[in-house]
């Protein structure tokens, strides 16, 4: 079964209309890579799934569950919405890690707040009290793994982009989330650093981490992910194997946006 | 030269009293010029609007003419003294006339702070599961605090020196004090109240410059 199911994803900003009754899934352990040209819905469409945006209709599963449904206002409350976005993790374009926090604290944070507010609503069972050693530790791990065991006491600003990109994506790690979200992980990136963040992509993807990812580099998604979408003007074009859709579009305009691609 | 002592020490208990006005505004109008900054970034428009309209007239009257408002006012329009009576009455006015037209002035400050700090922080902050509460508390604040530390300096450096314009109401402080010297043919107190003032710069000064050093560890 799909670990992630959206139907009839709908969202306008005022008159325009940025995504038209999209409809997608995604299994579990599988890596979906969604392109397009800029405009075509494709961060908003992610925006939705981690309810930065509020999709003007359809409906959002997880694991069968009904995270959002239009049609529903009891799923559309702001506590109800808070805990549901923890299936998601998501990965920004530019970062956004908190300046005034370490890279451990980074990742760190909000594992401690939720391990706290946990314990306060439960403070008799000390055994079960989650142990922000635990989470530290944990992060630490995390750093290793994206190869920044070093750089656990440095700030933000003292680390290169790619090395930032690779806190943020640990930072989404630690709250194991079902599905992990990338908006354009390598655009704000330069051509040296964003090999090193794709690096960390195609190993989390050797894994079988669920992951959705909104990207530019075709190779990249070709060769990453399992699925891939194109949407145009907010509809679904084309979507099917990665190499297929990539190497031998079936769509006109499928075509002519990965031509411009091949070129270089 | 017992004299000069003398007159020394009357005028430190003045500047006391410009030092007292000063501590209790930035206690008062630092959290009323956050709940403001909050009302007029409001999205209900109602709120906002209401807001923007009382900074608007609060900043738009000298602070001199706000004092004497707040003062005469209640008496004038409805018979009532709700500021108490004598010296502490003069001074409870002073108060709020003071910690109004301040946090008018440090909610604009705020405002600019808190709309400084890029979307995309809050957002961090949303998709980590974390409340409205634990962003602006964890995350926004200090950066917050960090951004308008230089503006506020400022604010609160002119607040010492603004202090003195309270003698309007007879609030017994430095400069009326000095003045009380002049038709004695005494200058020399009315200069010298500069130097307290500018003690009390220096001091605060050093402590921004501090302060700004101790959040050095992280740039925004």
């Amino acid at each position: 079964m799909a670990i992630l199911e959206a139907e009839n994803i709908s969202k306008s900003f005022g008159k325009a209309e940025v995504l038209k009754d999209v409809t997608f899934s995604l299994e579990q352990g599988h890596a979906l890579a969604i392109i397009g040209s800029s405009g075509s819905g494709k961060t908003t469409l992610l925006r939705c799934l981690n309810f930065l945006e509020r999709p003007d209709g359809g409906v959002i599963r997880v694991k069968g569950e009904v995270l959002f449904d239009t049609n529903d206002p009891s799923t559309q409350s702001e506590a109800q919405i808070r805990k549901k976005r923890l299936h998601f993790g998501l990965v920004f374009q530019s970062f956004n890690l908190f300046p005034q926090y370490t890279a451990l604290q980074n990742i760190t944070l909000a594992s401690e707040l939720l391990a706290k507010e946990q314990n306060k609503k439960d403070p008799g069972k000390d055994n079960k009290r989650i142990d922000l050693k635990e989470i530290k530790e944990k992060a630490l791990v995390l750093l290793d793994q994206m190869g920044l065991a070093d750089k656990a006491g440095l700030h933000p600003y003292q680390l290169s982009g790619g090395q930032q990109q690779r806190v943020a994506i640990a930072r989404a790690l630690a709250l194991e989330p079902d599905i992990l979200c990338f908006d354009e992980p390598t655009s704000a990136l330069d051509p040296e650093l964003t090999g090193e963040v794709l690096r960390v992509i195609r190993s989390l993807a050797e894994k079988k981490t669920t992951m959705t990812i909104v990207t530019h580099e075709m190779a990249f998604a070709r060769d990453v992910a399992d699925e891939v979408i194109f949407l145009d003007d907010g509809v679904i074009v084309e979507r099917g194997k990665a190499v297929d859709v990539i190497e031998n579009p079936q769509q006109e305009r499928t075509r002519q946006f990965l031509s411009r691609f091949s070129q270089d | 030269m017992d004299e000069i002592l003398v007159i020394i020490e009357i005028l430190a208990k003045g500047f006391l009293v410009n030092s007292r006005l000063f501590l209790l505004t930035l206690l008062f109008a630092l959290p009323l010029g956050l709940v403001i900054s909050f009302g007029s970034m409001s999205k209900v428009k109602s709120v906002s609007a209401v807001t923007k309209t009382i900074v608007w007239v609060v900043r738009g009257i000298p602070l001199l003419l706000l004092l004497l408002i707040i003062y005469f006012a209640p008496g004038l329009l409805w018979g009532i003294s709700p500021w108490g009576t004598g010296n502490s009455g003069r001074f409870n006015a002073a108060v709020i006339a003071f910690v109004i037209n301040y946090a008018c002035y440090f909610s604009e400050i705020f405002r600019g702070g808190i709309q400084s700090i890029p979307i995309g922080q809050t957002e961090a902050g949303q998709v980590l599961g974390m409340t409205k509460g634990q962003i602006f508390f964890k995350i926004t604040l200090l950066q917050v605090i960090k951004r308008i530390v230089p503006p506020m300096s400022n604010e609160i450096i002119t607040l010492i020196k603004d202090t003195s314009l309270a003698r309007l109401i007879s609030v017994y402080e430095i400069l009326m004090r000095a003045q009380e010297y002049a038709p004695r043919g005494l200058i020399w107190p009315l200069f010298s109240t500069g130097l307290f003032f500018l003690a009390f710069v220096g001091f605060l000064s050093l402590l921004f410059g501090w302060f700004e050093r101790k959040l050095d560890y992280f740039k925004v």
